[in-house]
């Protein structure tokens, strides 16, 4: 091969660095090593991390059972290995599983459009925000207290680099629920988009109804955000909303230490065009079959440059099709049922503990252990379980609670195991 | 004559939707052990939906062959090359897919106790520091979900030094061979975007540089190779140019697969850089995502990088979120831990004269290809290349054949199109990164695909221009696509 380029030696191939620029020394990396010892290691690593524990963990990232569906389907290497859906001849297997995934997030959510996904909740609340400051003319972002903390950490990264004002409201130290007399004190003529969540962080489900009728009165959008997607088995859908911004970790995807997840950005019909991200649409081919395509690409960054909707050209492909899998294998009934369980798991432990906020929950409440809580779950350790988030670094003046999960996994001796500790 | 690929049976799906019928279930949960809650009791009646309207309802093995199914009429990686310019399809080694999975990593939970972590941690700081050794930059974050993401967080470091210095600055500098995220990107950070024209070998021209640096620029944001897979033989003394008025030089490192363990950004004027794991380091594309973007930054733009950071403290790792310079978090939690994990395996198994040896194979294809398809198609910066070719479709547009009809000639002949009409700067560009994990016999295999279609152009370019021809989908209109979108099923 080197003789057909007409060159000697593979160095002539990089001839046309500069000496300057190029590197005079060998990296310092160790040199290869082979699949045995590679399992090896990360065998080692894996078993430095909570592997066998029972674990009360929630706060935005839940433990769900993965049916193995799931993983026999996204192992196939024609999902795996392929790339974007740019050449639709191609690639209809992928279209149509985004087209799947964005009809199943609509009839969920209750919303007309949803795209293919984002990168997770985290950066899908930020993507709803500035597409209400596209919508409304207006600059300012009113957050709930009780939306994930996290979330609100990256809504203020990106509203402080475009010059968005953000105001937080806060929530009702009684219900759990927001606090409307303070969201309405602090909505305006400048508003663009109230955010709340719910489940909210607390696991309290919020009246959306009141806060969306509140925000429309001044002008502004509703921004409805959820982190627990098996909560939409049973809810109400948020229709009352403008755009649905929210977290499909729930759906099959493992809790991977934070990541990789699929966000999901969903809205009203008439704000298709604002939405960012990839879009897929139903066509014909040249037959006239039906056929599928990536549409509306004009609002996208590789058409747009500086003018397009956002900057983001990946969506989270592969782990939007683990939630679409697992939305098709549990199905209309499985879904109630699983989240019906959740209920039932989170219910039994509230009942063992009382719940601090007086408003309904779902799978996550919060409670105060009679010790604090680092103490409580310092001794829960001992007996391979990891109790609730303790909720100081968050919310200063909850830093005796802790946030409490139960779903369709949590064992009821382990249950039994934790409301003991926490009351004693 | 097509050599790669035979007419197979295709099998027909519907939408899952058309396949559901009541009652059917694909799930199985186990009975409670607690008793059972009356979602209208615990709820309140009014916050309970009485169903999903139209989800689907089918069984397990339904599922299974409405997937399978699926998947067949997608192209892949693993069904041979994919010569797409500037995405670095190269194989996704499977033992990364494997460990990604064990237990102890895969149902970490980020908030578990960090006595509890410190393997998961240990992963993301032998990352962070191959990352570091491989670009010759000090610090890297590995919390960006993505390239694009990578670009952003990086703009923002830019500016959060700038402000510190008293003045963030206005203008980002971006050359007209760039890709669409950059000015993008420096749009999205609230930068106004200035194009530079590249010179007429399609490089940055130092003085068309000199000219727009000013003290409103805060960055000029390259790639190296350029998207021209040629490398920007000006770069010190460009990133010199930047430097003197206080400026930074931002690497779009989507190209990184031409320079590991050749040549470093940091040692050639480079002050913060993305990193495409699912490009260089072999995560899988995965159809569109997940990816993971580290940024890697020289020393004075550490104190900005994003909560938390990884510290070493009395022997254990634990996570610092007292970062008063840091932009704050881009993304919750720690960043794409699942991919970091793939990418270091990958790391692992090539070790330093390995990820070496890859990016000297990368280089070859891609030159093996440039000369052997030269005499067929116009180049219109006739230069050595590195990790990728660009041609234009001069010669077939004469006879009315534009590079978008050979890319879908192209799949006729068992390959994924290369990528089309990119570099804006290449009038009719035609793309071409074949990566390292190509043989010569599958190089040759594209090759002679690439001679046959120029040969159609010139004798039946109407078989060209209607392609693909064997496929189960033939074009789709995308015109009606976007007129009237349906973007969802409805009964």
């Amino acid at each position: 091969m080197l003789q057909a380029c007409g060159l000697t030696s593979t160095l002539e191939l990089f001839s046309q660095i500069p000496a300057e620029a190029r590197l005079d020394h060998p990296l310092n990396l160790a040199p290869g090593i082979s699949e045995y010892e590679i399992v090896d290691y990360f065998k080692g690593l894996a078993g430095r991390t909570a592997a066998g524990y029972a674990s009360f963990l929630g706060a935005g990232v839940y433990r769900h059972y993965r049916p193995i569906v799931v993983d026999t389907v996204v192992s196939r290497g024609e999902f795996l290995t392929s790339y974007t859906p740019y050449q639709s001849e191609i690639s209809q297997g992928t279209l149509v599983t985004i087209f799947e995934f964005q009809t199943m997030i609509c009839q969920l959510t209750g919303m007309d459009v949803a795209n293919a996904s984002m990168y997770d909740a985290s950066t899908a609340v930020p993507e709803a925000a500035m597409m209400s400051v596209r919508v409304t003319g207006r600059s300012k972002i009113l957050v709930s207290k009780s939306v994930h903390p996290e979330y609100r950490d990256v809504q203020t990264t990106y509203a402080r680099t475009q010059g968005l004002p953000i105001v937080e409201f806060g929530y009702d130290a009684e219900s759990g629920q927001i606090d409307f007399a303070d969201l309405e004190a602090k909505l305006d003529k400048q508003t663009a988009c109230v955010i709340l969540q719910s489940p909210n962080f607390f696991g309290i489900i919020e009246d959306v109804k009141k806060a969306a009728d509140l925000a429309h009165a001044h002008g502004a959008l509703l921004v409805f955000v959820f982190s627990e997607a098996v909560s939409l088995g049973l809810l109400e859908p948020p229709r009352d909303a403008d755009i649905v911004a929210g977290e499909l970790q729930s759906f099959a995807i493992s809790p991977s230490y934070g990541g990789p997840y699929a966000g999901i950005i969903a809205a009203k019909e008439k704000f298709t065009r604002q939405l960012p991200g990839r879009l897929v649409g139903q066509s014909t081919d040249t037959h006239g079959n039906r056929a599928f395509c990536l549409t509306l690409s004009t609002r996208e960054q590789h058409i747009r440059r500086e003018k397009a909707t956002s900057n983001i050209c990946t969506n989270q492909a592969l782990i939007a099709l683990m939630a679409t899998v697992f939305m098709e294998l549990y199905g209309k009934q499985g879904l109630r049922e699983l989240a019906t369980q959740n209920l039932s798991k989170a219910h039994y432990l509230g009942s063992k503990l009382k719940p601090r906020f007086s408003r309904p929950y779902f799978n996550e409440f919060v409670a105060t252990p009679s010790t604090a809580p680092e103490t409580a779950n310092e001794g829960l350790l001992a007996k391979n379980i990891i109790g609730g988030l303790p909720l100081g670094r968050f919310y200063p003046e909850l830093k005796d609670s802790v946030l409490l999960c139960a779903t369709e996994m949590s064992k009821r001796a382990d249950m039994d195991t934790l409301a003991e500790a926490y009351r004693s | 004559m097509i050599r790669k690929v035979r007419q197979n049976i295709s099998q027909n799906e519907d939408l899952i939707f058309e396949r559901s019928s009541p009652g059917k279930i694909g799930y199985q949960l186990p009975p409670l052990d607690v008793p059972d809650v009356d979602p209208a009791t615990a709820l309140g009646a009014a916050h309970v939906r009485p169903e999903i309207k139209d989800f689907p309802e089918v069984s397990e093995v339904e599922v299974i062959r409405h997937f399978t199914r699926l998947s067949t009429w997608n192209y892949a990686i693993d069904l041979g090359m994919y010569p797409l310019g500037s995405c670095t399809m190269k194989y996704n080694p499977r033992i990364n897919e494997a460990v990604a999975r064990l237990e102890g990593l895969a149902w970490a939970h980020p908030y578990q106790p960090e006595s509890l972590s410190q393997g998961a941690m240990e992963a993301v700081a032998k990352l962070e520091d191959a990352m570091c050794e491989i670009t010759g930059l000090d610090a890297t974050t590995l919390q960006p979900a993505a390239g694009a993401h990578g670009e952003l967080t990086g703009i923002l470091l830019v500016r959060a030094y700038l402000e510190s210095q008293g003045n963030p600055r206005k203008k980002v500098l971006v050359p007209d061979s760039a890709h669409g995220t950059n000015p993008a990107t420096a749009g999205i950070a609230g930068y106004a975007v200035q194009n530079i024209k590249s010179n007429a070998q399609g490089m940055i021209d130092l003085e068309e540089l000199s000219k727009h640096v000013d003290s409103d620029v805060a960055a000029l944001m390259v790639t190296n190779p350029n998207t021209l897979g040629v490398f920007e033989e000006n770069i010190v003394s460009a990133a010199k140019i930047l430097h003197e008025k206080g400026a930074m030089v931002y690497m779009d490192g989507a190209n990184m697969n031409a320079l590991v363990g050749i040549a470093r950004p940091g040692d050639f004027g480079v002050d913060v850089m993305h990193i495409n794991l699912h490009k260089t380091f072999s995560t899988p594309h995965g159809g569109g995502g997940p990816g993971g973007g580290p940024v890697a930054v020289k020393k004075h733009l550490e104190p900005f990088l994003p909560v938390p950071r990884l510290k070493r403290v009395n022997g254990a790792w634990s996570w610092n979120h007292e970062l008063p310079q840091s932009i704050g978090k881009v993304k919750a939690y720690y960043g794409n831990f699942g991919v970091m994990v793939r990418a270091l395996a990958y790391i692992l198994a090539h070790g330093g004269p390995g990820l070496r040896n890859a990016t000297v194979d990368a280089v070859l294809n891609a030159n093996y290809i440039r000369h052997k398809l030269r005499p067929y198609f116009d180049l219109p910066y006739d230069r050595p290349n590195m990790h990728e070719v660009v041609f234009s479709d001069d010669r077939q547009s004469a006879k009315g054949v534009r590079t978008g009809d050979m890319a879908k000639r192209l799949i006729d002949y068992g390959f994924h199109p290369y990528t089309v009409s990119f570099p804006l700067i290449v009038h009719g560009a035609l793309m071409i990164e074949p990566t390292e994990t190509e043989s010569k016999g599958e190089l040759d295999l594209f090759i002679d695909a690439m001679i046959s279609i120029a040969k159609e152009v010139e004798d039946t370019p109407e078989r060209v221009t209607h392609a693909p021809h064997s496929t189960r989908t033939t074009r789709v209109d995308e015109v009606a696509a976007a007129r009237k979108p349906i973007l969802r099923w409805r009964p």
